[in-house]
């Protein structure tokens, strides 16, 4: 199955530096499972009270003001926002938590290097516009409920007929989210390559093996 | 050809390059903790897959372990049930698979960052990774070494190696001798402040000049750990003599193996004429000591500084400033003398070395902790660094002055276990971010030194260090 297209409801966050910590607070890192994230969104923005990893969005006292808890954009798929997104904790967490509420890109003028890095790992694709781009796409989006369409294949945004961005992103890693591929497959094609590698280097450097302390 | 010395530790490590410019690299070290490692492990076993290199990996549980352990404490002792599965779950991971772990009744056990170099597990020119942000931490030692994602940590597990784009290099050059009650963290805390959370995105900062080259390793390593807040998920200083005394003493390689270590680990610095990308010089004696003010590292001021308003800050900025001010109930503060504190973290991986416990003891000796302050607490870093204090007599300087002494662990520097601050409780802490939330919900957390931390302790409020 191929993800070439992604459509959907625009959710604005007109704020910069959006960290992990917001995206997903602490909390709910206790837990081991790889999925479930979604309820724990934004989670100090879209509740009163204090939550727990146990609780599901229907025990909370919801934040009716803020954006995810009202419609449309309870079904948002696409979210926009400024400056440097996702930076501080490395937390793959974040990502998992924005994929399980649904969303299947994010928007931003910058995105923090670990965050960005991770979101390919699990299907949701960062694209980086520039600041004016970023301007334009809130006065429209946030006005009224707007839908994009994102084509992965062309590399564009769409907006109806209005308007089309172009943007830029590695060819490789548009591959993984365009195909489902999986990192640990792609690199163990290469297995002989690092051992050929690790044998040369524990001759040259034979201190960094076998160390114990 | 002249090669920055983060040029040399890519090409020492570039297994492959493919033609979409993404590159293998390979990793000499991978540290690993409860709680970005369990998905990793359960990725394995999906996979039918066992680690490419047992020795290269180390593991300790850090983030949510209790830091008033005591003697006589174990796993099952840790009362907070979901807490408690994150490091059974580690040390059923590490026993499984058969990774070297220090556990959490280990007394060599502490945060990974500062575990690992005392441990000699961090040694020069390696290239090394840990599914936590502050991995920069071990770039002082002429490392290339960052924070990674749990699919990566299953990759690293996997493979031994990394998929990575190549980052663009920056140089930061502090000069100078800094001023008396100035240190480390005030320095890092400035360039922070200069440059913004995302001035470093997308490059590896080499920290160089005449003060890096005289500061102690401790010191070097608070300032790569804090590389990731101005955005930068590498940082790195060149290898000199100070670096091979600390390796020599952390580490227990045999004289024969340092001594041909040493002569790689000497050519482990950029060469005089290599470019940088971005370059910026910073004359450190002009530096004040710094605070945080609001929620991002970024917004930082000199202690003694008016907190910025509206008119200080271009109009895209405005709304940024106008939340953080709200969240931390700065409505009516002119300057951060202003406020009063309720606790005192000492800890983390930035700020839980000997040499910062021995700069807060330093500032504290004969005093008590203000009866303003409701909680003060230090948390050393490892196991090591608890033991050397109490060899120091600096155990009881703090106990003396009413601080609590703990058992090390990441603690209140994100409040998994149970040190955390109340909603609207305002905190110096000495770590490293002032997020929304990040010591405990609604929590209010200012950022500053050691020493600056135990001094807010006595005062109950920000005072001048160099007095
Ligand atoms: S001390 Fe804080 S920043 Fe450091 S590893 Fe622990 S939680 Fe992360």
């Amino acid at each position: 199955m191929t993800n070439s297209i992604i459509t959907g409801i625009v959710a604005t966050f007109d704020r910069d530096n959006i960290d992990t910590d917001q995206i997903i607070p602490t909390e709910y890192l206790k837990s081991i499972k790889k999925f479930g994230f979604g309820d724990f969104l934004f989670d100090g923005w879209r509740y009163l009270d204090e939550g727990k990893l146990d609780m599901t969005s229907d025990d909370r006292s919801k934040n009716n003001d803020f954006i995810l808890n009202k419609e449309p954009y309870t079904n948002s798929t696409i979210l926009l926002t400024r400056d440097n997104f996702g930076c501080g904790s490395s937390r793959e967490h974040a990502v998992w938590a924005l994929r399980d509420f649904g969303f299947k890109s994010v928007i931003a003028s910058s995105f923090g290097d670990i965050f960005y890095n991770n979101c390919f790992k699990n299907s949701v694709l960062p694209i980086v516009l520039t600041k004016e781009e970023i301007n334009h796409l809130f006065k429209i989006c946030s006005t009224s409920p707007t839908s994009l369409e994102i084509d992965l294949v062309n590399k564009n945004i769409k907006c109806d007929d209005e308007f089309s961005y172009f943007f830029d992103v590695k060819e490789s890693l548009l591959d993984r989210i365009i195909n489902n591929l999986d990192d640990v497959d792609i690199t163990l094609k290469h297995k002989s390559h690092i051992q050929a590698f690790e044998q040369k280097r524990r001759s040259q450097r034979p201190w960094l093996f076998d160390y114990s302390n | 050809m002249s090669f920055t010395l983060y040029d040399k530790l890519w090409n020492e490590h570039l297994v492959e390059t493919d033609d979409t410019s993404e590159s293998l690299i390979y990793i000499d070290r991978h540290y690993l903790h409860e709680v970005t490692s369990p998905q990793a492990f359960e990725g394995l076993r999906h996979k039918k897959i066992k680690p490419w290199r047992l020795d290269a990996n180390v593991a300790t549980p850090d983030h949510n372990v209790p830091t008033d352990r005591g003697n006589g404490f174990d796993v099952s002792s840790i009362q907070d049930d979901v807490a408690k599965i994150q490091v059974v779950e580690l040390d059923k991971n590490c026993q499984s698979f058969g990774i070297h772990q220090f556990d959490i009744t280990s007394n060599k056990q502490g945060i990974v960052h500062v575990m690992g170099p005392e441990l000699g597990y961090t040694l020069p020119g390696m290239t090394i990774v840990c599914g936590d942000s502050h991995t920069s931490t071990h770039g002082a030692f002429g490392c290339l070494a960052m924070g990674i994602g749990t699919s990566e940590v299953e990759h690293v597990l996997a493979t031994q190696c990394l998929k990575i784009t190549k980052l663009k290099n920056m140089q930061v050059n502090f000069d100078g001798m800094p001023q008396k009650g100035v240190g480390s963290k005030d320095i890092i805390l400035h360039l922070i402040k200069l440059i913004g959370t995302a001035g470093g995105t997308g490059h590896a900062i080499e920290f160089s000049g005449s003060y890096i080259s005289s500061a102690s390793m401790e010191s070097r390593m608070t300032i790569c750990n804090m590389a990731i807040e101005a955005g930068a998920k590498v940082g790195l200083t060149g290898v000199d003599s100070i670096t091979l005394d600390y390796v020599k003493n952390h580490s227990n390689l045999s004289d024969e193996m340092f001594n041909k270590a040493s002569e790689y680990w000497q050519t482990l610095k950029s060469d005089p004429d290599a470019t940088f990308d971005k370059s910026i010089s910073i004359d450190v004696s002009k530096i004040k000591p710094q605070v945080t003010w609001g929620t991002s590292p970024e917004m930082t001021i000199d202690f003694d500084a008016e907190i910025p308003n509206q008119e200080d800050v271009d109009e895209a900025s405005y709304e940024n400033l106008l939340l953080a001010k709200t969240y931390m109930g700065l409505d009516e503060s002119k300057t951060l003398q202003d406020l009063s504190f309720d606790r005192i973290f000492i800890g983390s991986c930035t700020n839980s070395r000997i040499e910062d416990l021995r700069d807060a003891a330093s500032v504290i000796q004969g005093k008590k902790v203000s009866p303003d302050i409701t909680e003060a607490i230090v948390v050393p870093g490892s196991g090591m660094v608890k033991a050397q204090a109490e060899e120091e007599g600096l155990d009881k300087i703090f106990i003396d002055a009413g601080f609590l002494w703990r058992d090390p662990g990441c603690s209140m520097c994100l409040g998994m276990n149970p040190d955390q601050l109340k909603p609207y409780e305002r905190c110096a802490s000495t770590s490293n971010r002032n997020f929304e939330g990040r010591q405990g919900h609604l929590g209010r957390t200012h950022l500053m030194s050691p020493m600056m931390a135990a001094l807010t302790a006595i005062n109950g409020k920000i005072t001048d260090p160099s007095l």
